[in-house]
C-alpha cells in the first residue's frame, strides 16, 4: 500500500487523502505543478473539485496551471494539544492563499523559509495578511508532493 | 391541519442530565433520563411518543431509545447533519411533522461524552475525504484553527479585536456564574485572565473555546392545541429555518465568495420572512458559541447589525442582563455545557417560561441559533 492511501505517515505529517475529484490536483502536485480545475465548457475555475460546474452544468473539466502565485488571505497558529507530528512544531504557521490568477480560489497551506523546512521556519512576525507568496513543493512521503509557500520578498 | 408552521406546535417539556466533565452513565442512559425528565415535565406518557428528531452525529439510535423509555408506535424520525449546525434543525423537524399531521408528540435529544470520550479530529486514520485532503496535511486539524482562520480575517477586515471576543466570552461566564447548573457556575472570568490565557490557536486562546462536556438535555414538542393541557405555559415554536448558502463548504468555508459571510445570513433570511416580528423585537437571545468569534457573525447574519459591526456591537454590556440583546443567559457552550447547543434551545424554553437563573423580565421573543460556519439552523421562539 503506497503511503497516500494510508492517510498518514509512520509519526510523520498527515497525507492527503484524495477523492476521486480532488485525484489529479495531488497527481499534478507530484509532478511540481499547481493545477486548478476549471470547466471545460464555460472556462469558469472551481475549487474544491467537484463532478460538475456549478455555473453551466458540465461534466467536462480541464486542470488549468497556474501562476503559483498568491496572498495571504489569513492565517493561524496552532498550538497544543495537537496531533504529535504537529505538536513537536508547534506553535507553527497554516495560511490560506489567495492565488493570484483568481483571488476566490483560496488555498490552505504553510508558510516556510524553504520548501523542505519546518512548519515553523518563518519568523512570526512575518505573517500578514496581503503578504505575497509563491508556490514551491515539499516530499512528505514518497510520491506524495504537497504545495507549500514561500515569501515572495523574503 | 395548519397551513403553516407559524406557532402552530410549541415546546411543552425540557429535560437535561448534570453537565460535568466527565459523568460514569453512558451516552444511552443519560439519553433516556434527559428524554424521561423532559416527557414528566410536560406531564405526557412516553407511550404517547411517536416522533423523534435527532443529529447525524448523535450515537444514541431512535430504536434503542424508543425501546427503552416505553415509547409506542412511531411514525416519524429525522436526523440532522453538520454537527452543532443541526440543533434548532431537530426542533424545526418536529414541528413539521406534527403541524402537518405526522406525529403527535415529539422528542428531540443530543447526549454526548465529549469531555470525558476521544475528541473526533484525533483520528488519523478515518480522514473526511472531503475536505480533509485540503486542511489536515498542513495541520489545519481541529475546529478551532478552521474559526480561528476565519477570525483572524474577520479582524482584519473590521477592526475587531480579543477585547471583542472577551466581551463575548465574559458575557456568557456571567450568566453561568448564575446558574447553579452550569460547568462553571462558581468560576468567574476577569479580562487579566482571558488575556493572560494559553493560546490554542491565535488568534484564538483557551477562553474563546467551548467547554468539553459529558451531558445530554431534551425537548418534547406537540401541537399547540395539545400545548394548553400540558404542565408549563407553551413556547411556541414561532418560526424555524435552515440554512445551506449557496456554494458553502461546511466548515472550512473559505472557498465561497465571501467566507464572513455564513449560514447564518440564509437562514436569517427564511427565519423573518415568516415571522410576525424583527429582530429589533427579539427580547433573548441564545446564539450558538462553540468559539466566541461565532457570536459577531451571527449577530451580523440574523440582522441585530450590519455586516462588519459584530464585534462593536459586544461594547458596552449589550450582551449582558440589561443590555440591548442578553445572549446565552445560561452560560451557553463557553460557560454552561457544550452539548452541541441544545442547552440552548432549553434555556430558551425556560426564558420564555419566566423560570431562567438569569431571567430577562418579561421576555416574551427568544431567537435560539445553532452553528454557524456549518450548514445551521434557527427557530424564534414566542411565548
Amino acid at each position: 500500500m503506497s503511503s497516500i492511501m494510508k492517510g498518514t505517515t509512520d509519526n510523520g505529517p498527515l497525507l492527503p487523502v484524495p477523492d476521486e475529484d480532488g485525484a489529479p490536483f495531488w497527481e499534478f502536485a507530484a509532478r511540481g505543478e499547481l493545477r486548478v480545475q476549471c470547466c471545460a465548457g464555460c472556462h469558469e475555475p472551481r475549487f474544491p473539485p467537484r463532478p460538475c460546474c456549478p455555473r453551466c452544468q458540465s461534466f467536462d473539466s480541464e486542470w488549468r496551471v497556474t501562476s503559483g502565485r498568491g496572498r495571504i488571505w489569513s492565517f493561524v497558529r496552532p498550538h497544543p494539544p495537537l496531533l504529535p507530528p504537529y505538536a513537536e512544531q508547534a506553535p507553527y504557521n497554516v495560511i490560506v492563499v489567495e492565488l493570484a490568477d483568481d483571488p476566490r480560489i483560496r488555498l490552505v497551506g504553510n508558510l516556510v523559509a524553504a520548501p523542505d523546512a519546518a512548519l515553523d521556519s518563518v519568523d512570526p512576525a512575518r505573517l500578514r495578511i496581503g503578504a505575497p507568496v509563491v508556490v514551491a513543493f515539499t516530499e512528505l512521503a514518497e510520491g506524495v508532493r504537497v504545495p507549500r509557500w514561500l515569501l515572495e520578498r523574503p | 391541519m395548519a397551513a403553516t408552521l407559524k406557532d402552530a406546535t410549541a415546546i411543552v417539556g425540557i429535560g437535561q442530565t448534570p453537565f460535568a466533565r466527565q459523568l460514569d452513565a453512558s451516552e444511552k442512559t443519560l439519553a433516556c433520563r434527559a428524554i424521561v425528565a423532559a416527557l414528566d415535565d410536560a406531564g405526557i406518557h412516553p407511550s404517547e411518543v411517536d416522533a423523534f428528531a435527532s443529529y447525524t452525529m448523535e450515537e444514541t439510535a431512535e430504536v434503542e431509545i424508543a425501546k427503552a423509555i416505553g415509547a409506542g408506535d412511531v411514525t416519524f424520525f429525522s436526523q440532522v447533519g453538520y454537527g452543532g449546525g443541526g440543533s434548532c434543525a431537530t426542533i424545526a423537524h418536529l414541528a413539521l411533522a406534527v403541524s402537518t399531521g405526522q406525529a403527535t408528540v415529539g422528542v428531540a435529544w443530543r447526549s454526548r461524552k465529549r469531555g470525558s470520550g476521544p475528541r473526533p479530529w484525533r483520528n488519523t486514520r478515518t480522514q473526511l475525504p472531503t475536505p480533509g485532503q485540503w486542511t489536515r496535511p498542513y495541520g489545519l486539524l481541529r475546529p478551532a484553527d478552521e474559526i480561528a482562520m476565519l477570525a483572524r480575517r474577520y479582524m482584519h477586515e473590521y477592526g475587531a479585536t480579543r477585547d471583542h471576543l472577551f466581551n463575548v466570552a465574559l458575557a456568557c461566564r456571567n450568566r453561568a456564574n448564575q446558574n447553579p447548573a452550569a460547568m462553571m457556575y462558581e468560576r468567574p472570568l476577569t479580562r487579566e485572565m482571558y488575556m493572560g490565557s494559553r493560546w490554542i490557536s491565535e488568534p484564538l486562546c483557551l477562553f474563546d473555546n467551548c467547554l468539553e462536556t459529558d451531558g445530554a438535555l431534551a425537548c418534547v414538542v406537540v401541537s399547540a392545541q395539545r400545548a394548553r393541557d400540558c404542565r408549563h405555559r407553551p413556547v411556541y415554536v414561532h418560526a424555524a429555518a435552515q440554512g445551506l448558502p449557496s456554494q458553502h463548504h461546511g466548515m472550512v468555508n473559505y472557498w465561497t465568495d465571501d467566507p464572513l459571510t455564513g449560514p447564518s445570513w440564509t437562514a436569517a433570511r427564511h427565519l423573518w420572512k415568516h415571522a410576525d416580528f424583527g429582530p429589533q423585537h427579539v427580547d433573548v437571545a441564545q446564539i450558538y458559541d462553540a468559539f466566541t468569534p461565532l457570536i459577531p457573525l451571527s449577530l451580523e447574519g440574523y440582522g441585530f447589525c450590519r455586516r462588519g459591526e459584530g464585534a462593536a456591537f459586544s461594547e458596552g454590556g449589550a450582551l449582558e442582563i440589561g443590555g440591548r440583546l442578553p445572549i446565552n443567559t445560561a452560560g451557553g457552550g463557553l460557560s454552561e455545557a457544550y452539548v452541541h447547543g441544545f442547552n440552548l434551545i432549553n434555556e430558551g424554553v425556560r426564558q420564555l417560561r419566566g423560570s431562567s437563573t438569569a431571567q430577562v423580565p418579561d421576555a416574551t421573543t427568544c431567537l435560539v441559533t445553532a452553528g454557524e460556519g456549518v450548514p445551521t439552523s434557527a427557530l424564534l421562539l414566542r411565548s
